[in-house]
């Protein structure tokens, strides 16, 4: 009964986001006030509606309803209450429900708090209708989650063991709200190109938006990145699978669209550019998900694939893409041309940002639709792999790491870097200090890692330095930090969340120790200037699984007496098993530990080293708290 | 310097950074391309020893042997078989019957020495290239040899 209420509900839902699409439309001219009034009340109701049939699934999932086919397929009587929960979108029917969720939560949010009261507005919200529409329809027609299954089974198949994690419960959500956050930023574009020009005030309104889904954005990928750091039994954090790239496109996108938007903003000029950006950026986030879904792309992420959903699917990507670009193509001519600008000045080194950044998409791009285009002529059946994506990342971001910190030190319209020198040949002297330290204690590395770890120190200690100009008005009352404008960490936090990044990256990839052993009882094991004792295994009952645990001992250093407890799951339900590595960390790294098949009367024990690679996710925090604090700063000033 | 020639700079600066990227980008994908085979067409047409390959099919039932850190197993599309060998750790998904996907290359002896091997879905799903790969040989419906019916 709950569930044929959410599916009436969902129906309804379709409704109230049709209304908010078309009728707007009609009153715009006649009756703007009006017209908005309807948007917003629309998406309100819209919201609610999807909120409850969300709910209504829920539900469905805690009782473990396995009339429900999802909850079937998905779930099991035995299994923790929170991935029941996570189990809603642990599938495709579920997590499409979610999507149209969070498409109606940022409408509701938009009609909530936006200060604009003019046809803009409506606009935006019309936008969002039509999302809603397509989408609704989507899950409505092809993807029903309360199908039911008669008669109902007894038990449910479970959900995909490795799924079965706090990490990945949190990823999709996070990710969605990254993807869906800049369906706002194609609606600005929209509204901008169909509206008259208002001297870049769009950008202005846009940019919070576009923060929001940025820090979403973050946040989902390097949440991914860890679990799979984790959970896959290797200490791997980055694959280039096609699905990781269809992720990483909008990001790039993304990041390139907040610092032109800035721009558009300040000095009224990129703007063509940044509104092109704008759809861009949303359409890499539809193919993101969509792709996926549409089981063109092989992946670990697809779901049960079904030729007419990957139509449709397509048809969505299609219809907003080329709606999009249709509607720049035409508007585009009426747009006021942008302004020109001096190369040496903070926008020429945002223009540089985004010609990097650009650059970087498409090299994704390309490395991610070669394949499917030569399968699709029958060329043969290939996949680029990390190697590809590695040879062109390592060349493309010396340069830009290089150019990077200059532009946040230069001013507006006409900077200059004579001023800055003096700044600027400290920080270059303490990154060629720390990297010749690095060498020397490190040994002999190619040129590119040199270089590389040189350029994102300089990054490092530039992003200090655009720290300590925005901080220098405030020098006497530094001590009460919480006075401190919240913008003057927003930039260099970033920035230097980028430059750990990388490092963390270079180091990991570089100063990696691996060891396989076959371990006899009371064997020792040496790794990376560590040594442990392996005492041997017992049998362990999981609350849905049994377990073969080792325990090692660590001889030596800090941790010294101290056991770890790797793990092989069997997952009785689901028929699968899992690999639950223990990772310990200390100074300069993770332990990675991973117990294997028995040999003889032995047992193959695996052991990584992983120094700093904490770093990268680290990186990824100070990025999106970098982006959290701009956010703070326009919020307080709306 | 007048706005036109800074304009005129910049997008010649522009070009030729793209032209740069493009480049390579290009000889990047070039030399890191590597292409599916399935065990019938590498029996038709062998791979060259040491070249790059990645090959799938369904992990022969009975064929795995484990030595130590060594796996030793056989890759079949139910026409022709790949005995492949792998050190390291097998993923978790990696069982007698399921459909595998191994990256590698050939020795001379004729045997796959892989440098990753990819099981990482679930019971009911196959992989598409090793789904093609059956297709091809015919043998897609056909009962799994030594697998009784569920």
């Amino acid at each position: 009964m709950i569930a044929e209420l959410g599916h009436f509900v969902l129906v309804l839902a379709l409704v109230v986001a049709a209304v908010q699409a078309i009728a707007p439309i009609y009153l715009a001219r006649t009756a703007p006030d009006i017209a908005l009034s309807i948007a917003r009340r629309a998406s309100y109701l819209q919201f609610i509606l999807i909120l409850l049939a969300f709910a209504a699934l829920s539900y469905g999932f805690v009782r473990s309803d396995f009339s429900l086919a999802v909850v079937f397929a998905n779930s099991h009587v035995a299994k923790p209450l929170i991935y029941k929960i996570a189990g809603v979108w642990g599938n495709h029917e579920g997590s499409m429900l979610l999507w149209v969720l969070i498409v109606a939560a940022y409408g509701a949010a938009y009609a909530r708090f936006t200060d604009t009261k003019d046809s803009f507005a409506a606009r935006v919200l019309i936008v969002q209708g039509w999302l809603g529409v397509a989408f609704l329809a989507f899950l409505l027609f092809t993807s029903n989650p309360f199908a039911r299954l008669l008669p109902a089974p007894f038990s449910g198949q479970g959900l995909t063991p490795i799924l079965q994690d706090p990490a990945l419960a949190a990823h999709p959500p996070l990710l969605y709200a990254g993807y869906v956050g800049f369906s706002m930023a194609y609606a600005f574009a929209l509204a901008a190109l169909t509206g008259a020009d208002d001297g870049g005030n769009w950008a202005r309104r846009m940019r919070p938006w576009i923060l929001t889904a940025w820090i979403f954005l973050t946040l989902g990928i390097a949440l991914g990145s860890y679990w799979a750091y984790y959970e896959l039994g290797w200490g791997g954090f980055w694959f280039w699978d096609p699905v990781e790239n269809a992720s990483l496109m909008p990001w790039l996108a993304g990041t390139a669209l907040l610092h032109s938007a800035l721009v558009a903003e300040k000095r009224d000029t990129l703007k063509k550019w940044t509104l092109l950006l704008a759809i861009i950026t949303f359409a890499l986030s539809l193919s993101g998900t969509f792709l996926v879904r549409s089981g063109v792309l092989t992946s670990v992420h697809a779901f049960a694939n079904d030729p007419e959903r990957g139509l449709f699917i397509l048809a969505i990507l299609g219809g907003f893409s080329l709606a999009g670009f249709v509607l720049y193509g035409l508007r585009l001519p009426r747009l006021a041309a942008d302004k020109p600008f001096q190369p040496v000045s903070r926008e020429g080194l945002l223009l540089v940002n985004n010609i990097f950044l650009a650059t970087a998409t498409v090299t994704v791009f390309l490395g991610t639709i070669y394949p499917l285009v030569l399968d699709a002529l029958g060329m043969g059946k290939i996949s680029v792999g990390a190697p590809y994506f590695n040879a062109v990342f390592a060349p493309l971001t010396i340069p830009f790491a290089l150019l990077l910190p200059l532009g946040p030190l230069l001013n507006w319209r006409a900077g200059s870097v004579k001023p800055l020198q003096n700044r600027l040949l400290l920080a270059a002297g303490a990154a060629a200090l720390v990297t010749c330290g690095i060498v020397l204690s490190r040994g002999a590395a190619s040129v590119m890692v040199v270089a590389l770890f040189a350029a994102a120190l300089w990054l490092l200690f530039g992003a200090g330095l655009d720290l300590a100009q925005r901080l220098a008005p405030y020098r006497s009352r530094l001590i009460k930090f919480w006075t401190l404008p919240a913008n003057a960490f927003s930039a260099p936090l970033a920035h230097a969340g980028l430059a750990v990044m990388l490092l963390g990256i270079l180091a990991a990839t570089q100063w990696r120790a691996e060891i396989v052993v076959a371990a006899a009882l009371n064997q020792q094991i040496n790794i990376a200037g560590i040594s442990l004792r392996y005492d041997g295994l017992r049998e362990i009952d999981g609350p849905n699984y049994r377990a073969e645990q080792a325990r090692l001992t660590y001889l030596t250093g800090r941790h010294q007496g101290t056991h770890i407890f790797p793990e092989r799951r069997f997952y009785e339900a689901e028929r699968a098993q899992t690999t639950e590595a223990a990772i310990t960390t200390d100074m300069t790294g993770h332990l990675y530990a991973v117990v294997g098949e028995t040999s003889g009367d032995k047992r193959v024990l695996r052991l990584w080293y992983h120094p700093y690679v904490a770093f990268i996710w680290l990186g990824a925090l100070l990025m999106a708290l970098g982006g959290s604090f701009a956010l703070v700063t326009r919020l307080g000033r709306a | 310097m007048t706005p036109k020639q800074i304009r005129l700079a910049a997008i010649g600066g522009g070009l030729a950074f793209l032209a740069l990227a493009a480049g390579i980008a290009l000889t990047a994908l070039e030399d890191n391309i590597v292409f599916f085979r399935s065990p019938s067409e590498l029996a038709a047409k062998p791979a060259v020893i040491g070249e790059a390959v990645r090959i799938g099919g369904l992990v022969r039932e009975g064929s795995v042997q484990r030595g130590g850190l060594r796996a030793d197993f056989a890759v079949t599309d139910l026409a022709h078989d790949i005995n492949v060998s792998y050190e390291g750790m097998l993923p978790d998904l990696f069982r007698e019957g399921q459909g595998v996907v191994a990256e590698g290359r050939f020795d001379a002896s004729g045997r796959f020495i892989a440098d990753t091997v990819l099981a990482k879905h679930d019971e009911t799903y196959m992989p598409p290239e090793v789904a093609e790969a059956l297709e091809k040989s015919g043998k897609l419906n056909a009962p799994h040899p030594g697998k009784d019916a569920r």
